[in-house]
C-alpha cells in the first residue's frame, strides 16, 4: 500500500539569502499534498461522535443502529481502545474516547468508519449516547472553589508548587527582590483576554494505513512526529517501532497541532477494519479538534519612581485551561516568567494559575502565555507614561533590560538581547501621513459598510514591545536529531524530522546544508519517524535554532568522515541546547544557571483609526522591528513577522471563541472572524541583527514574538485614538465608545 | 448519478451522490485535489475555481450543477514547465507559507487580473477579501499580485 507524498524539490540559496521556498512551486500549482489530500486504495472514511454537552456523565452508549447501517465497517467506543485509555502532551489526563464523563463540548465519544464520508456522518448521528447532564464549571475564578473535574490531581507531584485548591493545573509564584518596595507612583489595572483560535486553514486531517503485520503508518499534519508516536503507541498497545508517523502537508499550525487530534482515532479504525482510514475535520469540528489560546484575567500593579524607573511589579494571572491539561503548566510558567516584559525591574511578585474548567481545552498557541501578559504589561507601561508625563517610548527605553541584567526568575541574561535597539528601530519607522478626506469607504473604519465619511474618525498611534523565550525551558531535555548522507556523485540527503508547518524550516535546513556542504545538490528527505530521530517540537520558536544547529553539526560530522576516506557517508547526530533547570517551586527562582535558553524581542508602532461614534476600527499601519539574531532567510523572516502581526491584531480587534455555558457558539469562519485582505494594514518590517553567540550562524527563532507584541501594540493605538481604557481584547465597539471596558 | 464536467479542458466523468459538492467531486472523484477545503461553507475561498469562466467557491456548487459545464481549477493554470505569471509571482515574493490558501488565492488573483489588468491596492484587497490566509498577513500576497500585474499577467 503506497501513499504519495509530495517529493522534495531542489531549491537554491545559502545562509543569509532571500531563498525561495523549495515547496513553493508545487504549492502554487496545487500539486502539494496536504494531509486532507492523502488517499489510499480501499480507503474508508472516519467520523467522530462528539459530546453535545460541556459536562455530563455518560450513562449508556448504544451503537446497534449505527453498526447496522449499510457501508459502515466499524463503530468504536472507549471499550475498543486496546491500550492506555488516556493520553496527553504532559499528563495523560485526556481520554482517547470519553469513558464515563465528558468534560467539554465537542469531546470525542465514539468513532465510525464507512465507505463514504456521508455514510460515516449519518451513522455517527445514529450512535445513541445517553447523558446525565452536570453543571458545567465555566468561570475560571469559580473553578478554584468548585468540585474537582478530575479525580486526583493529575498534575500534582511533578515538582510543581503544592496547591490545595481544587482544579489547579499549576500555580507558579515568582518572588524577586522585595515585592513590598514602594515607588513614588503606582498604576494598577485589571485586564482580560478572550479565547483565541489558531484557525489554521488546513483542518485536522490524516490517513492511517495498517501495514498488514499489526503495525500502522500514520500520515498526519502535526508539529512533532515523535511525540505523537510516544502518545499514540501506548493507546494502541503497540511498541513504538510498529507505529510510524509521517508528516503529511501541514496547512498551518500555530500551536494547534501540538496535541493529538485524529491520529489515534484513525489508527484505531484502521487496525480494527484492516483498511486505510482517512479522517478530515470540517471547520466546525476543527474548533473542537484542537486546544486554543488560554483566555486570561490579569491584575497588575506597577510602582515607579517619579523619573520613570519601575521599582516593583506585582501581577496575578489567571488562565483558563479548559477541560484537560495539555500544555497549561508550561503556559502558566511562561506567563509568569515574561509577565513584566523585557524590562529590568529589581522587585516583583508574579503569580500565574492555570485551572481546569468545562470550557474548550486550551494549550499552545503562538506566543504561549506571553501574549496575555504582554497585553497587560504594555497597557500598564502606557498608563505609567501618561501619569508621569513621559514619552511612552522613552519610558520603555529607560527600563529596557540588557545582557547582564537579571530576569525576575533570577536568571542573568546572556547572549543576544537587544531590547533598546529593537525599540529604537521600531520607533524610527515613519508612519504614513494621515490620509485626506473624502476617501474611499474601504479606507475608513466600517469599510464597505459605508458607515462614515470621516466624521467622528480619530487617529491614534500606539507602541509596544514584547519578548519571549525560544526553545523549551525548565529542565526539559530538548533535542533535535539530524542525519546527513553523502553520496559518491557529490550529492547529499538530509533527514530531519523537524516538522515543516508552513513556517519554512525545510528551507532553513536546506540553506544550512548547502552552506556547510558547499553544494546545491542537497535533498531533504520526507519528514518521518522511520528514518531519523526526533526533531523535537515545531513550537516555542525553536526550529530555526535547533534544526539549523543539528543540521550544521551533522554536515560537519559527515565532512569529517568523508575527509577520513569514506566514499559514502551516513551520519546522525543529536543537538542539544544549553542545559536548563526547573524553577524553584516555592520562590520561582532558577535552580541552576538558567530556566530559559534564549530570548527574542519584537517592538511595534501601530496607527489606528477609530470611529468614536460607532466604535468601528481600521488598523492603518504596523511598523515592526524584530530581533532575529541573524536572518538565515530574510524573506521568510519578514513573512513570519507579517503573519504573526496579523494574528496578534486579530486577537486585538476581532477574534474570540464565544461560549455559552461552555458551549461554543461561533464554530465557523462566518462567526469566528480572522483578518481578511481588507483588515490587514500596510506593514513596514525591519530585522534587527544582533547575532547570538550560541545560535547557529548567530540566528534565533522568531515565530512568536510578533504575535506577542501585536495584540498589545494594536490595543495601544486604539486607546490613543479612542481615549478609552480598553482593558479587554478583543476590543468591542461598546468599549470603543465607552459603554463597557 | 453520473456527471460530465470539462475540467481544465478535459472531459471528465464521475459517479456522484446528489448531495456532493463540486469541491468533493473534484478532490475525491475526479482527481483534482488542488482546490482546498478549509471551511466548506463559502467563507474562506480556498476552493476557488472558475465555473464557465466565473469565479465561484466550489464548496457551494453542487457537483450536479456543474454537469455539462466547464471548470478551471488551480491545476489548469500554467503548465508543468511554465508557471502562470501569478503563480510565479507568488513563489518569487514569498507569498506562500503553508500554501493551503494558495490555490484559491492564485485562482482569484488570476481572475482579478483577467478583468482588471492594473488594479489599485484597494481593488486587490477587495478582490481577495473572500480568500482567507492565516500565515502571511497578506502583505506579500499583495506584492505578488502587483508583480504579476506589472508583468502584464492580465494583458
Ligand atoms: S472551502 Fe469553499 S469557501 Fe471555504
Ligand atoms: S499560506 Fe497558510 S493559509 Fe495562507
Amino acid at each position: 500500500m503506497t501513499v504519495v507524498l509530495t517529493p522534495g524539490k531542489l531549491g537554491v540559496g545559502r545562509v543569509g539569502d532571500r531563498a525561495l521556498r523549495s515547496d513553493g512551486t508545487p504549492k502554487v500549482q496545487g500539486q502539494f499534498a496536504f494531509a486532507s489530500d492523502m488517499i489510499a486504495p480501499g480507503m474508508l472514511w472516519g467520523h467522530t461522535v462528539r459530546s453535545p454537552h460541556a459536562h455530563a456523565e455518560i450513562v449508556e452508549i448504544d451503537i446497534s443502529e449505527a453498526v447496522a447501517m449499510p457501508g459502515v465497517h466499524a463503530v468504536l467506543t472507549h471499550a475498543d481502545v486496546p491500550g492506555a485509555k488516556t493520553y496527553g502532551l504532559e499528563f495523560a489526563d485526556q481520554p482517547v474516547l470519553a469513558i464515563d464523563r465528558v468534560r467539554y463540548y465537542g469531546e470525542a465519544v465514539a468513532l465510525v468508519a464507512a465507505e463514504h464520508p456521508e455514510q460515516a456522518r449519518r451513522a455517527a448521528e445514529l450512535v445513541k449516547v445517553t447523558y446525565r447532564e452536570l453543571v458545567p464549571v465555566t468561570d475560571m475564578e469559580r473553578a478554584l472553589e468548585s468540585a474537582p473535574l478530575h479525580a486526583g490531581k493529575p498534575t500534582a507531584g511533578h515538582g510543581y508548587r503544592e496547591d490545595d485548591r481544587p482544579n489547579v493545573v499549576r500555580h507558579v509564584v515568582i518572588r524577586h527582590g522585595d515585592p513590598d518596595v514602594e515607588g513614588d507612583v503606582t498604576v494598577t489595572g485589571t485586564y482580560e483576554l478572550g479565547i483565541q483560535d489558531q484557525a489554521f486553514l488546513g483542518p485536522e486531517s490524516g490517513l492511517a494505513v495498517p501495514d498488514g503485520e499489526g503495525g500502522i503508518d500514520i500520515y498526519a499534519a502535526t508539529q512533532w512526529l515523535h511525540v505523537d508516536r510516544r502518545q499514540i503507541a501506548p493507546c494502541l498497545n503497540l511498541p513504538e517501532q510498529q507505529v510510524r508517523l509521517h508528516l503529511a502537508g501541514v496547512g498551518g499550525a500555530f500551536g494547534g497541532r501540538e496535541d493529538l487530534s485524529m491520529q489515534i482515532h484513525a489508527a484505531l479504525l484502521a487496525l480494527h477494519t484492516n483498511r486505510p482510514v482517512k479522517i478530515v475535520y470540517n471547520r466546525e469540528e476543527s474548533f473542537f479538534g484542537h486546544v486554543h489560546r488560554h483566555p486570561a484575567r490579569i491584575w497588575a500593579e506597577h510602582r515607579a519612581t517619579r523619573e520613570g524607573r519601575i521599582v516593583c511589579v506585582k501581577m496575578r494571572i489567571l488562565l483558563d485551561g479548559g477541560a484537560y491539561a495539555s500544555s497549561s503548566t508550561a503556559v502558566a510558567a511562561n506567563a509568569a516568567s515574561f509577565a513584566i516584559g523585557p524590562y529590568a525591574v529589581a522587585n516583583a511578585l508574579l503569580e500565574a494559575t492555570a485551572v481546569y474548567t468545562n470550557n474548550p481545552p486550551c494549550g499552545a498557541m503562538r506566543g504561549f502565555g506571553a501574549v496575555q501578559t504582554c497585553f497587560a504589561a504594555e497597557a500598564q507601561m502606557d498608563k505609567l507614561a501618561d501619569l508621569l508625563g513621559i514619552d511612552p517610548i522613552e519610558l520603555r527605553l529607560l527600563n529596557a533590560a540588557a545582557p547582564g541584567d537579571v530576569l525576575p526568575t533570577g536568571q542573568r541574561i546572556e547572549g543576544s538581547f537587544p531590547v533598546a535597539a529593537t525599540i529604537r528601530a521600531a520607533a524610527a519607522l515613519e508612519p504614513p501621513a494621515p490620509e485626506p478626506l473624502p476617501r474611499d469607504p474601504l479606507r475608513l473604519p466600517g469599510g464597505a459598510g459605508n458607515t462614515t465619511r470621516g466624521e467622528g474618525v480619530k487617529r491614534g498611534i500606539g507602541f509596544a514591545v514584547g519578548f519571549k523565550n525560544i526553545m523549551f525551558s525548565e529542565g526539559f531535555d530538548d533535542s533535535t536529531a539530524a542525519r546527513v548522507q553523502l553520496f559518491a556523485d557529490g550529492s547529499a540527503e538530509v533527514h530531519c524530522a523537524s516538522a515543516e508547518v508552513g513556517q519554512g524550516v525545510s528551507d532553513v535546513i536546506l540553506q544550512v546544508a548547502r552552506t556547510e556542504l558547499g553544494t546545491d545538490l542537497v535533498r531533504l528527505a520526507p519528514q518521518t519517524t522511520a528514518t531519523v530521530g526526533s526533531g523535537g517540537s515545531t513550537s516555542a520558536s525553536r526550529q530555526t535554532w535547533m534544526a539549523a544547529s543539528a543540521v550544521r553539526d551533522a554536515c560537519r560530522a559527515a565532512i569529517e568522515r568523508r575527509d577520513a576516506g569514506d566514499a559514502e557517508v551516513d551520519v546522525e547526530i543529536v543537538y542539544r541546547h544549553a542545559e536548563t533547570t526547573p524553577l524553584d517551586p516555592e520562590t520561582g527562582q532558577i535552580t541552576g544557571d538558567r530556566a530559559h535558553v534564549a530570548f527574542s524581542v519584537c517592538a511595534m508602532k501601530v496607527v489606528a483609526e477609530v470611529d468614536v461614534e460607532l466604535g468601528l476600527t481600521r488598523i492603518v499601519w504596523i511598523g515592526a522591528a524584530q530581533d532575529v539574531g541573524r536572518a538565515i532567510n530574510p524573506l521568510a523572516a519578514e513573512g513570519q513577522v507579517q503573519g504573526g502581526a496579523a494574528q496578534g491584531m486579530g486577537l486585538a480587534v476581532m477574534e474570540e471563541i464565544q461560549t455559552r455555558n461552555g458551549l461554543i457558539t461561533n464554530a465557523s469562519f462566518t462567526d469566528y472572524l480572522i483578518p481578511t485582505a481588507l483588515d490587514m494594514p500596510a506593514m513596514d518590517v525591519v530585522l534587527v541583527e544582533d547575532p547570538d553567540p550560541a545560535g547557529p550562524f548567530g540566528a534565533k527563532g522568531i515565530g512568536e514574538p510578533p504575535t506577542v507584541t501585536a495584540t498589545a501594540a494594536v490595543a495601544s493605538a486604539l486607546r490613543a485614538a479612542s481615549g478609552q481604557p480598553l482593558t479587554r481584547v478583543p476590543v468591542t465597539p461598546e468599549a470603543l465608545i465607552g459603554l463597557s471596558r | 448519478m453520473r456527471i460530465n464536467v470539462r475540467v481544465n479542458g478535459v472531459p471528465s466523468e464521475a459517479d456522484c451522490w446528489e448531495g456532493e459538492s463540486l469541491l468533493f467531486a473534484l478532490r475525491e472523484k475526479l482527481g483534482f485535489p488542488g482546490s482546498k477545503n478549509a471551511c466548506e461553507q463559502g467563507e474562506c475561498g480556498s476552493c476557488s475555481v472558475l465555473l464557465d469562466g466565473v469565479l465561484v467557491c466550489a464548496c457551494l456548487v453542487l457537483a450536479a450543477q456543474a454537469d455539462g459545464h466547464d471548470v478551471t481549477t488551480i491545476e489548469g493554470l500554467g503548465t508543468e514547465e511554465e508557471l502562470h505569471p501569478v503563480q510565479a509571482a507568488f513563489v518569487e515574493t514569498g507569498a506562500v507559507q503553508c500554501g493551503f490558501c494558495t490555490p484559491g488565492l492564485v485562482v482569484a488573483a488570476a481572475d482579478l487580473l483577467e478583468r482588471v489588468s492594473d488594479p489599485s491596492d484597494d481593488e486587490i484587497r477587495e478582490a481577495l477579501s473572500g480568500n482567507l490566509c492565516r500565515c502571511t498577513g497578506y502583505v506579500k500576497i499583495f506584492e505578488a499580485v502587483r508583480l504579476a500585474a506589472s508583468r502584464g499577467a492580465g494583458a
